[in-house]
């Protein structure tokens, strides 16, 4: 019996046709949170090392989902697999998504971009989902995978995301169906970008 | 003030429907107490000392008399008969049980109450000018703006989940009543060269561990782009705030280490791509929602009423009353009354239920059926008729409301506590009471004069303590409780923060280290001169000169 699968993509649970390629883990704590970002921005400092990503084992066939700092280091390497339609591109929240859109001439020649979140806690992956669809027009799927619970969904949904990996212990069944929690949000956001007041005529009615 | 239509019903009801849903899986394990903390918190849910805590929004301060029978009334049904009126204009509950904050939201619902976002890494309720639409000096009514930004900022998804809490503050008045310098976001609405509605932007300003005051990031903003520029400052902030640290985590810090010049360049190049998308106010919008807070229904009154002249002229209790808890009105007739939550001896800001029902009853008589939270933790009645001051203050007499003490010594602004909340590291309840039974006299709190006094027990600073002309912080050293004092803080246009004065004290030295304050005051005062002014003026080396010198010489002598 194959494990089910926790994919959701846009309202359905779907099997994952993607594999996830990781770099292999080092002993030296990596720095990743904010605020040393913008250091990092300051002073260039990176948040890998050249051998972990030059050791990154990449499968050699099927749609693969590559670390942002892999795929800019190993370009020419994915050349052939990115033609093929078989690159999808994953940052952290701590990476900058100014990186990728500043590195690829067609943003949608991804059919899959992922934003991994270590912690749901972390909302930098809003931000992030909302400058892929609003700022560089990204228009294919838009994944959130890692520790991704049902209460962040209906975020996620209005920041651009259409797809989720739910957290392995938990059922993607139930989470599809907080996607519904609110009928008729109040901010224009990324899913629907008019306000409610430019949706529905909120006029008084005279008494 | 602001009445729901069926989009704001719905969104409130979906919220009890998700929250009920979200105890209900903490309850039965599907939630682990780490997952479900943001949740809760995101709607006002505590885990305190003794049991949890709910802080109930009060939207900008403004609550009608019905919500505030409701609110008396789940004070006495889930609680334990009082609430707590909290420095950000909100309600808090002490005693709820956890399993009952679903129905009681689902109560507050009815009378389109809700306790949504008002705690958790998010931005959380809106604060303003209490006197807000009937202040003498004030050049902006910026409500209808507030409701604007609180209904933008309910569920913004992409600000769910900041690296720490995030704090809005309006003023329109000359004088700041809104503190909008301690705040992540102050705006000062003001009419421009065209008279226009525009805003002046600060940013970075807070108090807790690192008290810093906000700097302004742009002097004129017209009002239509307030929400996209608070968008683009609030993603600077999500994508590049800390978050490794919970005590560096608040915008001021982002704001201090990259300069506010750095930070200004940041939020207009992300405003650059924001301003005039869809979220840009219209005036239809601005028009629908200001019908809200139109100017009540007054009666056409001549600016003296012979009854109020005689009653002030015959009874000097009643005179000093309206000399210090009633306020200028831009209609001639009418004054804004403060009902003092602050009687000698009780808990400043807290409430009992039949208080409530009293001040609901109050509003319904001689206020159009409204009343206001302020952030010193009073209750205010905007609109009374002067003929009608003096039977309202008999009556407010009676219910223990009319302590004629605002603005001074002890109308003291004070956080919960150790007695309370389960961050404090020493109980700031008691020592508001002792400093208020030390000065149990009137006469001598009018000579004294206008004096504020904040305690906060801890340096989270709920108590505000960094802005109060002397401020008392709880401090622990290995174990017990100790406190801090500052003198020289001010809210306001002049806003300054407080300087310590020395060694902290125990809790029974408190009284008696005010005390000496107040001598050095009033030994050195010039003729109207303020304590705050006094203490700009000779600086604090006086007063801590008469505090420690003495402390000295009494332990010499031990």
């Amino acid at each position: 019996m194959p494990n089910k699968s926790n994919l959701i993509l846009n309202n359905a649970i779907v099997d994952d046709e993607w594999t996830l390629v990781t770099m292999p883990v080092v002993e030296e704590a990596v720095k990743k949170q904010a605020g040393k970002v913008v250091l990092f921005k300051l002073t260039g400092e990176a948040t890998h090392n050249a051998e972990q990503i030059a050791s990154t084992v990449i499968p050699s066939s099927g749609k693969i989902l590559v670390p942002l700092s892999v795929w800019l280091a190993r370009k020419e390497e994915l050349a052939p697999r990115h033609a093929n339609g078989e690159l999808g591109i994953w940052l952290d929240t701590h990476e900058l998504v100014e990186d990728l859109a500043s590195a690829i001439d067609d943003i949608n020649s991804l059919p899959l971009i992922a934003v991994h979140v270590e912690r749901f806690a972390d909302g930098r992956i809003f931000s992030i989902g909302n400058l892929l669809r609003t700022r560089y027009h990204y228009n294919n799927d838009l994944r959130a995978f890692g520790d991704v619970l049902r209460d962040q969904l209906f975020f996620l949904k209005r920041c651009g995301f259409n797809s989720y990996l739910i957290r392995a212990d938990r059922s993607a069944e139930d989470a599809l169906a907080s996607l519904q929690d609110f009928s008729q949000p109040y901010q224009g956001a990324v899913d629907i970008n008019q306000p409610v007041w430019r949706r529905v005529n909120r006029q008084i009615a005279p008494q | 003030m602001y009445k729901y239509d069926e989009i704001d019903q719905a969104i409130v009801d979906e919220r009890v429907k998700q929250y009920s849903d979200q105890t209900r899986r903490f309850l039965i394990g599907e939630l682990t107490d780490e997952e479900f903390r943001p949740l809760r918190l995101q709607n006002g849910l505590y885990i305190q000392r003794h049991a949890p805590m709910l802080r109930i929004a009060v939207p900008y301060g403004m609550l009608a008399s019905r919500q505030l029978r409701k609110l008396g009334d789940i004070a006495k049904r889930y609680d334990r008969n009082y609430g707590h009126f909290s420095t950000r204009q909100n309600l808090q509950l002490n005693w709820p049980k956890l399993e009952d904050v679903p129905e009681i939201l689902a109560e507050l619902a009815t009378v389109e109450m809700h306790a949504i976002q008002t705690s958790g890494n998010c931005i959380r309720n809106i604060t303003a000018d209490q006197f807000a639409g009937v202040a003498p000096d004030e050049v902006i009514d910026p409500r209808a703006i507030a409701e604007i930004i609180r209904q933008w900022s309910t569920f913004h998804p992409e600000f769910a989940l900041l690296p720490r809490k995030f704090k809005i503050a309006v003023s329109g008045t000359k004088e700041d009543r809104a503190i909008i310098q301690a705040h992540d976001i102050g705006l000062e609405f003001y009419p421009d060269a065209e008279n226009k509605m525009a805003i002046r932007v600060w940013a970075g300003g807070g108090l807790g561990r690192t008290p810093i005051l906000g700097s302004v990031v742009r002097e004129h903003l017209e009002w239509q782009h307030v929400l996209t520029y608070c968008e683009a400052i609030i993603r600077v902030y999500n994508l590049h705030g800390r978050r490794d640290n919970a005590y560096k985590a608040r915008i001021k810090i982002l704001v201090k280490a990259l300069g506010i010049e750095e930070f200004s360049r940041q939020v207009e190049e992300e405003w650059q791509y924001l301003k005039d998308t869809p979220n840009t106010i219209t005036e239809t919008e601005l028009e629908r929602v200001a019908k809200h807070f139109t100017k009540m229904p007054y009666e056409t009154l001549p600016a003296h009423d012979a009854s109020f002249d005689s009653a002030v002229a015959s009874n000097p209790a009643f005179a000093a009353w309206v000399k210090r808890n009633t306020h200028a009105h831009q209609q001639p007739g009418y004054r804004a009354v403060t009902l003092s939550l602050k009687t000698h001896g009780q808990a400043p800001g807290d409430a009992t239920s039949e208080q409530m029902y009293t001040v609901a009853d109050f509003a319904d008589e001689y206020s159009f059926g409204e009343l206001r939270v302020t952030h010193e933790q009073n209750l205010i009645l905007a609109d009374v008729k002067l003929g009608d001051l003096y039977a309202l203050w008999e009556k407010a007499r009676l219910a223990g409301l009319a302590t004629s003490n605002i603005g001074l010594l002890t109308d003291i602004i004070c956080c919960p506590g150790g007695d309370f909340c389960s961050l404090a590291n020493a109980k700031s309840i008691p020592i508001a009471e002792a400093i208020q039974m030390q000065f149990d006299n009137l006469d001598y709190l009018y000579d004294i004069g206008d004096l504020e006094l904040n305690i906060s027990g801890c340096m989270n600073a709920c108590g505000h303590h960094h802005i109060g002309h002397i401020g008392i912080l709880g401090v622990d050293k290995d174990g017990s409780e100790w406190y801090q004092v500052t003198i020289g803080g001010k809210q306001g246009n002049d806003a300054s923060l407080g300087t310590v004065l020395g060694p902290s004290f125990a809790a029974e030295e408190m009284p008696g280290v005010i005390q000496k304050l107040i001598d050095v005051y009033v030994r050195e005062r010039t003729p109207e001169e303020r304590f705050i002014d006094t203490v700009r003026r000779i600086g604090v080396a006086p007063f801590k000169l008469h505090v420690y010198g003495e402390k000295k010489k009494e332990a010499a002598h031990a």
